[in-house]
C-alpha cells in the first residue's frame, strides 16, 4: 500500500498540524484526521498483528467495525489497549504504538506462529495440553497449567497498565421523547423531523462530526451543513462522541460520551467519559450499515480494505490509500468508491463479479465476471489473482498488479442494538442481508440500518420512523435501492490455492476453521461461534459473522436463515469500565455514614473502623497503647468506673399508632401488649422461616408510641420487614413506622459510677435515682445546657447502664458535658472492641453469633417465647430439625490452661477428633479484665449441658493453633445481673 | 471416536485437518429410552456420561430444546470452587472438585481446569475469622488447601489490589483456596457430550418438551417437538426452567425463583491478574478472573427481581463496574466487551435439589442458584446413582425437596427464605 | 431498566424499588399450622410470563406496591398500593 495525503480536499483542517507518537517515532497528520488516516498518510502500512498467528495488519475500515489497526493509545497509568486507530481521532501529543508483538508490529518474532497455523486448527486445544506429550499421559492438572502459562502470555491483545487509572469519569441522565441513533442521511432527518413536530430529541452520534455517510461524499457537504443548521434551530440536543451502546427495557438507553479523549490538554474538572442513561419514549435506530468483506486467501494482508473505507480516506481525510487499486465488488456500492478514487488519481480497476455491471465511471476499468481469488505481498498487496465463476466454484484467471485491493461484497446493517431487544434479524436472499425484524417496543429501524441503500430514500425512511416514533402511521420505504441485483458472495477458492482465507481476521478464525467445526459438528451458530471464536474478538463479529454463517449454511447444503443468527449482545463497541463506575469510586464506593458524633469522637482520639456502612469507634488508644492493651483497659474501666460509648448507629424506628403495641406483639416473640409505659424491654423478631432475624430494645414512650432500636447492620431490613407486614399482611393494623435513626445522638454511659457521671450533667428536676428510674425505666431527661432527649436504664455491657438519646446535632454538645464528669470518675470512652469485650463476658449477642442460621433455642433464648401468642416465625420453628437437642447452642468457652488463647473462627470438637466437621465453632474471644483471662462465646453440639465435665478442643488449622476450652455457660461474668440491676 | 492427543493434533495438522469426525452423533430419536434427562446442560450431559460410565446404562437419551451447553453452561463466570461449610455441601462439592481435577484426562477432553487459586478478600478483623470458620472446616474435611492469607501474602500475591488509603473498606486479608480455579466451560459441555455419545448415549438437539405423559404416578412418554418419547426413568435438569417442566407434569409449586444473572467480559489483554479474585462488603459482591485468552470475566449480584428473558439491565451493569474499580482500580481503561445474562434456579435456602420426587421414575435435579457450573461433575455423578440405583446415596440425601418441611435449610449464607438472596 | 409507574411518585427506574416476591401468596394466620406456612414461604409457582409480585418503593415513597408484570417481555400491566386501603382510596 502506497498511501499518501492528497494535495488538497477532505475535511481535515490543513492549516493546523498535529505531531504525534507511533511506536516511539514522531509523526504528523492534521485537525479532522483520525490516528488511522494519519497512520496511513505517514506510510505506515502495518500498523497491527493477529491474534493467534501475529499476522501483519493493516487498516481494513474506517470505523469501529476495525479488524486490523487495533492499538494502544496513551502512556503509562493511562495506557488504553485495543483502541481501534480508525475510531481514534488525532490530537496534538497523542501517543499510540502497535500491540501483541516483539519488538514491534513491522518485525513480529511471535509470526513465527504462523509457521505452526496448519496444527493450530480451531478448537485444537481441547485435544491437547493434557498430559505428557504425544499420548496426554498423566493425571492431574499439572501439565495442563504449565501449557496454560505459556498460552496466556501469547493471548490476550493490549497490555493493561496495573497503575491505577488516573482520570476521573461520571455518569449522567436524560429523557427525551426520541432519541435518534447515528447521524448519517437517515438519522438526521428523523431528528428533524421530531424536532420541527416538537418533541424533544436527543441525537447521538459516535463520530466527532454529523453526517455519517454523507462526510464521504463532498457532493453532499453543504446539504449536510443545512441540515445541522437546521437541527440546531429545532433544538435538537446533538451529542457527538457518543455511542449507544445499549438499549434496555422500557426505552432505555446506555450511553456513553467521550468527553476527552479527543483533546491535548483536557481541563481537569472534566471527566474523561461519561456513561449516560437515557430514557426515552421512542428510538429511531439509524445506524448504517457495515460493508462485507469475502473470505479468499490472504484476504487480511496489510492493503486489503472495504471499498467505503477507501473512499471515506480519499475524500474526508484527504489520503489516497493506493495509487493502483482493484475492486472486488458484487453489487452497485462499489462504483461511487471506484469513481471517487479515480478522480483522486488512482489507476482503478473493478473486478466485477457479475456479467452485467454497471457503465464504468470515468477513468475506471470494469471488468465482468470477475473477482479476486488471492492477495500477494507480505507487508502490503502487491499483487491479486482473479477468478472466474465456474461450475461449482472458481478458477483462477490470471494476475493484476496492485497495492490497494477494496472488497465491496454487500452490506450488513447495523441491527445489534436491537439484537439485544428481541428484534430477529430476518435474511433477505434478494439483497443478500440480514434485516431487522418488528419489534413490539417503540423501537424503529431506519435508512441503512433497515436496508435501504441509497440516500434519498434513506431520508425518506428517517423521516417515516420519525413519524412511526410519533405514533403515526408512515409505512417505512422497502429495503434495497440498487439498480442490479447483488450477485452474493462469501468465499472465493480455486483450486490450487492453500493460503489462509480470513474469516475473522481479528481472531484468525480462518474458512477452513469453520469447515473444520461443520465436520466436528458445531453446526449450530452458537456452536460455531464458540468453538472457533467466530464473532468473539474486539469487533464482535461486526463484519465477519455473515461470512461463517455463509460458509456454514454452505457445508450444510442449507440456506443462510436455516443455520440462524448469534444474538448480539451489548455493548456495541466496547466500553470502558472506568466510564461505568463513574464517581463510584475509592471512598465513594459505597456510602459513609457517620454518627453525630463522628468529629467529636475523632477529636477525642478515635480509631475508627466499620461496621456496615456506618463508621464506628474501635478504640480510644492513649499513649503507647496499641489496640490489645486500649480495649482492655476500656473494658476494665468501664466495669470499674464508668465508660461512653456512642451507640448512634443502632436503628432506630418509630412505632405510633392505636394498634402498636399489638403490631410489635405480632413482631417480637415476647410479648409487648402489656409493656407499661416508661419502660423498655429487649425484644428478638424472628423471620418467617423461624430463624432469627435481630434484636434490640423497644421503649414504650406513650399509650400509642414507641421507639424500637435494632442492631447496627439490621436496621434497613427490619425497617423494610415492618412496613411489608404493615402494608401487605396486616394492613388492618392502625400503626405508622418511621425510621429515626439518623435523628438521634445517642450514647451508652455504662459502669458503676455511670448515674453520678449523668447525675452531674443533668439540669434541676430531672431524676435519674434507682427509684425514679430502675433498670429497664425509660424517661424524658433535661440536660444542663438545656438539651432534653430520652435516657433509657438499659445494659448492653453488663454495668448499670443508661442509654441517653438527644437529638443529632446536640449530641457534641451531650459529650462536652458527660466526658469531663467522666474523666474527672476515672472513666474513659470506649469503642466497639471494649463493648465486644464487656458483651462476651455476660454472653449477649450480636451479628457474630446470629448469623442467619441460628434459632431462638440455639442462641439460649428459648424461654423468651410468649406461649400465650402467635408471633411471626413461630409455626417454622416448630419444624423437626430445629428441635433437635443436638443443635449447637450458645455456650461460654474457658482456655483449660488460663494463661492461653484462641480464636474466633476456630472449629469445636471433642479431644482427638482431628478431623471432620467437629461439634461447633467460636464466635467471639476476647481478653476478659474481668475475669483475668482469654474467654470466647460459640456454639457447641447440645449447649454447655451437654459439655459438663467434658474438654472441647478450638482448632484453628488455617491460622495455626489449637487450643483445649471449657464449655461454659455463656453468661460467663455477673450472671445473676447483679450489677446491672444495682 | 477418535482419542485426542498430541500426536493427534499433528497428524491431522500434516492431512489439512480433514480426518477429524463429529464430536457427537446427530441421531433420530428412538421411540423409546430406558432413561431420558431432560435438559442438555453441563447437569444433563454429566449425568448421561455417569449413566453410561459407571452404571453402564446406555440406552439414554438427552433432550436439549436448542443446543447444547447453551443455557447457564455457556454464560457463566467459569469459577470452580469447594469453600462450602454446610455439611452437605462441604462433602459434595469437595467431591466435584476432586473430579475436576481429572475430568481432562476422564474425558480426553480439556475443560481446561486451571488451579489458579480462589481468593475472598475480607475486610474486617471480624469477617477473617468467619471466613476462618468456613477454612478451618475445609481443612478438618479433605480439603487441604484451604488457607487464610494475611495482608503481606496477599500483597505479595496480587500487588495490583487497591491497598491505597481511597479503598472505602480496606482489604485485611483473604481466605484462599488454591486448588480452586476456573475452567473452559463450552468444553466441559462437548467433551461430556462426546464422552455420554462414545458410550451409547443419543444426544437429541432441538427437541423441546412440550408434554409430560402420566399413568398415575409413573411417567410414561415425553412429548416433544422431535416427536413422543417413551422413557423408563425420567431426569429433569433444566435450571432455569425447572418450574416449568414441574408444573408439566402436574406437579405444582417448588421452592425455586427464576431469578437473572448478568456476566461481563473485557476485550483480551496480556496477563493482568493469575487467580480469582472475589469480595463482598458493603453489600456488594463481586467475582474476576482472566480467560486464557485474556478477556478478564466478571460478575456481581442477580438483577434483584425474577426474570425469565436472557438479558440484564444498567444498574448492575453500573454497580459490577464499581465493584471492578474498588478493588481493581487499574480497569479504568480496560473496556467491557460484552454482557449478558442467564436465568437461573435460586432456591429458597441457595442449595440444590438432586432428589426423587412425587412421581415414581421421575428425578429431579434443579436449584443451582448460580453456583452451578462447579457442581457440574458432582451433579453428574450422583444424580446418575440416584436415577440408576433408584434411592438417593447418603452424598446427596440432604438435597430433597421436603428439607424445608424438616426445618433442614442448607442456607451458606443465612439469608433465610428469600430466593433472591442467595447469589 | 424496568420502569414501574409508581401510584405516588410516578414513573421511576427500577432501581429505586426492591422486588419483594410473589405477590398471589397469602400468608396464613400467624397461628396456623407448620404445613400452611411451609407451603406459603417456600413453595412458588414461578410462573414464565405475567405474575402478581410485590415491589417495595424502597428509595422513594417507601409504599410497597402489587405489580403486574410480564417475566419474559417485563412489560408491567399494572402498579398498585399493596395497601389495600390505600388501593381502594385510589380507584
Amino acid at each position: 500500500m502506497t498511501a499518501r495525503r492528497l494535495d488538497a480536499g477532505g475535511r481535515i483542517d490543513r492549516t493546523r498540524r498535529i505531531r504525534f507518537a507511533w511506536d516511539g517515532a514522531e509523526a504528523r497528520g492534521f485537525a479532522g484526521d483520525t490516528l488511522a488516516s494519519a497512520l496511513m498518510a505517514s506510510g505506515h502500512p502495518v500498523v497491527g498483528r493477529s491474534f493467534k498467528y501475529h499476522r501483519p495488519r493493516g487498516i481494513m475500515s474506517a470505523g469501529v467495525e476495525e479488524s486490523g489497526a487495533i492499538v494502544t493509545v496513551g502512556e503509562g497509568a493511562r495506557a488504553e489497549p485495543n483502541v481501534k486507530a480508525t475510531a481514534q481521532e488525532l490530537y496534538e501529543g497523542l501517543s499510540a504504538r502497535g500491540q501483541n508483538a516483539w519488538p514491534n508490529v513491522r518485525w513480529d518474532a511471535g509470526s513465527v506462529s504462523g509457521l505452526f497455523g496448519r496444527f493450530f486448527a480451531a478448537g485444537f486445544y481441547y485435544k491437547t495440553f493434557m498430559g505428557l506429550p504425544p499420548f496426554e499421559w498423566g493425571r492431574g492438572t499439572g501439565l495442563w497449567m504449565r501449557y496454560e502459562a505459556l498460552i496466556r502470555r501469547a493471548a490476550g491483545m493490549g497490555a493493561a497498565s496495573r497503575e491505577p487509572d488516573p482520570d476521573a469519569y461520571e455518569t449522567a441522565h436524560a429523557r427525551c421523547d426520541v432519541l435518534v441513533v447515528g447521524s448519517g442521511p437517515a438519522g438526521l432527518r428523523a431528528a428533524l423531523t421530531a424536532a420541527e413536530a416538537g418533541r424533544d430529541v436527543i441525537l447521538v452520534e459516535q463520530d466527532f462530526e454529523l453526517g455519517g455517510d454523507l462526510l464521504s461524499d463532498p457532493s453532499e457537504w453543504a446539504a449536510r451543513d443545512e441540515m445541522v443548521a437546521a437541527l440546531e434551530k429545532a433544538g435538537v440536543r446533538v451529542m457527538l462522541r457518543t455511542t449507544a451502546f445499549g438499549l434496555y427495557d422500557h426505552g432505555v438507553a446506555g450511553l456513553v460520551e467521550r468527553v476527552t479523549d479527543h483533546l491535548a490538554a483536557p481541563d481537569p474538572a472534566l471527566p474523561r467519559q461519561r456513561v449516560w442513561t437515557v430514557r426515552a419514549g421512542a428510538t429511531v435506530v439509524a445506524t448504517g450499515a457495515l460493508e462485507r468483506t469475502v473470505a479468499f486467501a490472504g484476504n487480511d494482508r496489510p492493503g486489503v480494505m472495504t471499498a467505503q473505507a477507501a473512499a471515506t480516506y480519499a475524500t474526508r481525510f484527504g489520503v489516497l490509500p493506493g495509487e493502483r487499486v482493484v475492486i472486488a465488488a458484487n453489487n452497485d456500492s462499489a462504483y461511487g468508491p471506484a469513481a471517487v478514487l479515480a478522480g483522486a488519481g488512482a489507476e482503478v480497476t473493478v473486478l466485477d463479479l457479475r456479467d452485467a455491471p454497471p457503465d464504468a465511471p470515468d477513468g475506471v476499468t470494469v471488468r465482468a465476471g470477475r473477482t479476486v481469488a488471492e492477495a500477494h505481498g507480505a507487508r502490503g498487496v502487491t499483487r491479486v489473482r482473479m477468478a472466474r465463476p465456474v461450475r461449482d466454484g472458481f478458477a483462477g484467471a490470471g494476475w493484476l498488479d496492485c497495492d490497494l485491493l477494496c472488497m465491496a461484497a454487500g452490506w450488513t446493517p447495523v441491527v445489534n442494538l436491537g439484537s439485544h431487544r428481541d428484534v430477529r434479524a430476518t435474511w433477505d436472499a434478494g439483497l443478500a442481508t440480514f434485516l431487522p425484524g418488528p419489534s413490539r417496543e417503540a423501537l424503529h429501524f431506519a435508512g441503512a440500518a433497515a436496508g435501504v441503500w441509497d440516500r434519498a430514500r434513506c431520508a425518506a425512511s428517517g423521516e417515516a420512523a420519525a413519524k412511526r416514533a410519533m405514533g403515526e402511521a408512515a409505512p417505512a420505504p422497502e429495503p434495497g435501492g440498487w439498480e442490479r441485483p447483488i450477485a452474493p458472495l462469501y468465499e472465493v477458492r480455486v483450486p490450487d490455492v492453500t493460503r489462509k482465507s480470513f474469516v475473522d481476521p481479528q481472531h484468525d478464525v480462518t474458512a477452513s476453521d469453520v469447515r473444520l467445526a461443520h465436520r466436528e459438528g458445531f453446526v449450530s451458530v452458537e456452536h460455531l461461534k464458540r468453538y472457533t471464536t467466530l464473532g468473539m474478538a474486539t469487533d464482535q463479529g461486526k463484519v465477519g459473522n455473515v461470512i461463517g454463517l455463509a460458509l456454514m449454511a454452505e457445508a450444510l447444503g442449507r440456506e443462510i436463515p436455516a443455520v440462524g443468527t448469534t444474538r448480539f449482545r451489548p455493548p456495541y463497541t466496547p466500553v470502558s469500565i472506568g466510564a461505568l463506575a463513574g464517581r463510584s469510586v475509592g471512598t465513594h464506593f459505597r456510602p459513609t455514614r457517620r454518627t453525630p458524633l463522628h468529629d467529636w469522637n475523632l477529636a477525642h482520639g478515635a480509631t475508627m473502623t466499620d461496621a456496615g456502612l456506618w463508621r464506628r469507634p474501635w478504640f480510644y488508644p492513649r499513649a503507647g497503647e496499641g489496640i490489645a492493651e486500649a480495649y482492655v483497659r476500656e473494658a476494665a474501666t468501664v466495669r470499674e468506673a464508668v465508660g461512653i460509648c456512642d451507640v448512634s448507629s443502632l436503628g432506630k424506628i418509630a412505632v405510633q399508632g392505636p394498634d402498636a403495641a399489638e403490631f410489635l406483639n405480632r413482631v417480637y416473640v415476647n410479648g409487648f401488649l402489656k409493656l407499661p409505659i416508661g419502660k423498655a424491654r429487649y425484644g428478638v423478631m424472628l423471620r418467617d422461616d423461624g430463624f432469627v432475624m435481630d434484636d434490640g430494645t423497644t421503649w414504650r414512650l406513650g399509650e400509642e408510641e414507641f421507639l424500637m432500636t435494632t442492631t447496627t447492620t439490621g436496621a434497613g431490613r427490619v425497617m423494610v420487614w415492618l412496613e411489608e407486614l404493615l402494608q401487605t399482611r396486616w394492613p388492618e393494623l392502625r400503626v405508622h413506622v418511621a425510621s429515626t435513626t439518623d435523628a438521634w445522638a445517642s450514647v451508652s454511659v455504662a459502669g458503676p459510677r455511670s448515674r453520678e457521671t449523668i447525675e452531674a450533667c443533668l439540669a434541676d428536676g430531672s431524676d435519674i435515682s434507682d427509684a425514679a428510674l430502675p433498670f429497664m425505666g425509660v424517661a424524658r431527661m433535661r440536660l444542663a445546657n438545656g438539651t432534653e432527649g430520652w435516657i433509657a436504664r438499659i445494659s448492653f455491657s453488663g454495668e448499670r447502664a443508661f442509654e441517653l438519646f438527644v437529638p443529632a446535632l446536640d449530641g457534641p454538645g451531650m459529650m462536652d458535658l458527660l466526658w469531663p464528669e467522666a474523666e474527672r470518675r476515672g472513666g474513659c470512652l470506649y469503642g466497639l472492641e471494649a463493648l465486644g469485650t464487656l458483651r462476651i463476658e455476660k454472653g449477649h449477642v450480636t451479628g457474630a453469633e446470629l448469623d442467619g442460621r441460628v434459632t431462638l433455642d440455639d442462641a439460649g433464648l428459648g424461654r423468651m417465647a410468649s406461649t400465650k401468642k402467635a408471633f411471626v416465625g413461630d409455626a417454622l420453628r416448630r419444624r423437626s430439625e430445629l428441635e433437635r437437642d443436638d443443635r449447637p447452642r450458645l455456650v461460654g468457652l474457658f482456655p483449660k490452661d488460663r494463661s492461653a488463647t484462641f480464636k474466633a473462627g476456630s472449629i469445636l470438637h471433642a479431644p482427638g477428633e482431628a478431623e471432620g466437621m467437629g461439634a461447633g465453632w467460636v464466635t467471639a474471644v476476647t481478653h476478659s479484665p474481668a475475669l483475668g483471662h482469654w474467654i470466647g462465646l460459640g456454639f457447641i453440639s447440645g449447649g454447655a449441658a451437654a459439655w459438663d465435665g467434658r474438654p472441647a478442643v478450638a482448632d484453628d488449622p488455617t491460622r495455626g493453633g489449637s487450643c483445649e476450652v471449657e464449655v461454659v455457660s455463656p453468661h460467663m461474668f455477673d450472671a445473676d445481673g447483679g450489677r446491672m440491676r444495682g | 471416536m477418535t482419542r485426542f492427543s498430541a500426536w493427534e493434533v499433528f497428524r491431522q495438522g500434516l492431512r489439512g485437518q480433514t480426518g477429524w469426525s463429529r464430536q457427537w452423533r446427530d441421531p433420530e430419536p428412538k421411540a423409546r429410552y430406558d432413561v431420558v434427562i431432560v435438559g442438555g446442560g453441563l447437569h444433563g450431559l454429566a449425568t448421561a456420561f455417569y449413566l453410561a460410565e459407571n452404571h453402564g446404562i446406555t440406552n439414554v437419551a438427552v433432550l436439549e430444546k436448542g443446543w447444547i451447553g447453551g443455557g447457564n453452561g455457556g454464560r457463566n463466570t467459569t469459577i470452580v470452587r469447594s469453600n462450602y461449610a454446610q455439611p452437605a455441601n462441604r462433602r459434595f462439592y469437595e467431591h466435584s472438585l476432586r473430579l475436576w481435577e481429572d475430568l481432562s484426562h476422564e474425558l480426553n477432553y480439556n475443560v481446561m481446569f486451571s488451579q489458579r487459586s480462589h481468593i475472598a478478600l475480607q475486610h474486617s478483623p471480624g469477617a477473617m475469622d468467619r471466613a476462618a470458620r468456613n477454612y478451618n472446616l475445609m481443612r478438618r474435611t479433605g480439603t487441604p488447601d484451604a488457607e487464610i492469607w494475611g495482608l503481606d501474602r496477599l500483597r505479595a500475591e496480587v500487588p495490583h489490589l487497591n491497598y491505597g488509603p481511597d479503598a472505602r473498606f480496606p482489604i485485611v486479608g483473604a481466605a484462599v483456596q488454591t486448588r480452586a480455579g476456573t475452567a473452559r466451560h463450552d468444553a466441559v459441555a462437548w467433551g461430556y457430550a462426546r464422552g455420554a455419545d462414545g458410550r451409547g448415549v443419543d444426544i437429541l438437539q432441538n427437541c423441546e418438551v412440550t408434554g409430560v405423559a402420566r399413568d398415575g404416578d409413573r411417567i410414561t412418554a415425553l412429548e416433544t417437538t422431535r416427536g413422543r418419547i417413551e422413557a423408563g426413568r425420567v431426569g429433569f435438569a433444566v435450571a432455569g426452567h425447572t418450574s416449568q417442566l414441574w408444573q408439566m407434569a402436574g406437579l405444582g409449586g417448588l421452592p425455586i425463583e427464576s431469578h437473572l444473572l448478568q456476566a461481563f467480559v473485557s476485550e483480551p489483554l496480556k496477563p493482568l491478574l493469575d487467580q480469582v479474585v472475589v469480595f463482598g462488603v458493603g453489600g456488594a459482591h463481586f467475582y474476576i478472573s482472566q480467560s486464557d485468552k485474556g478477556g478478564m470475566v466478571f460478575g456481581g449480584d442477580l438483577d434483584w427481581y425474577k426474570s425469565f428473558s436472557q438479558r440484564g439491565n444498567l444498574p448492575i451493569v453500573h454497580d459490577v463496574s464499581e465493584a471492578a474499580m474498588s478493588i481493581l482500580p487499574c480497569l479504568g481503561r480496560v473496556k467491557l466487551l460484552r454482557h449478558w445474562g442467564g436465568v437461573m434456579d435460586m432456591s429458597m435456602d441457595g442449595s440444590p435439589f438432586i432428589c426423587r420426587t412425587p412421581l415414581r421414575n421421575l428425578y429431579l435435579n434443579a436449584g443451582w442458584n448460580y453456583g452451578g457450573f462447579k457442581a457440574t461433575p458432582a451433579s453428574g455423578w450422583w444424580f446418575a446413582d440416584l436415577i440408576a440405583n433408584e434411592r438417593p446415596d447418603p452424598m446427596v440425601a440432604d438435597y430433597t425437596l421436603d428439607r424445608f418441611a424438616r426445618g433442614l435449610q442448607i442456607d451458606e449464607r443465612g439469608a433465610g427464605a428469600d430466593a433472591k438472596l442467595h447469589g | 431498566m424496568i420502569r414501574l409507574d409508581c401510584p405516588f411518585c410516578g414513573t421511576r427506574d427500577h432501581a429505586e424499588f426492591a422486588y419483594g416476591g410473589d405477590g398471589s401468596v397469602t400468608y396464613p394466620p400467624l397461628d396456623a399450622p407448620t404445613g400452611a406456612w411451609h407451603d406459603a414461604v417456600f413453595l412458588r409457582d414461578n410462573p414464565k410470563g405475567r405474575v402478581v409480585e410485590t415491589w417495595h418503593h424502597l428509595h422513594g415513597c417507601r409504599m410497597w406496591l402489587r405489580v403486574e408484570r410480564d417475566t419474559v417481555t417485563h412489560e408491567v400491566f399494572s402498579v398498585r398500593p399493596a395497601h389495600p386501603g390505600l388501593a381502594e382510596a385510589l380507584e
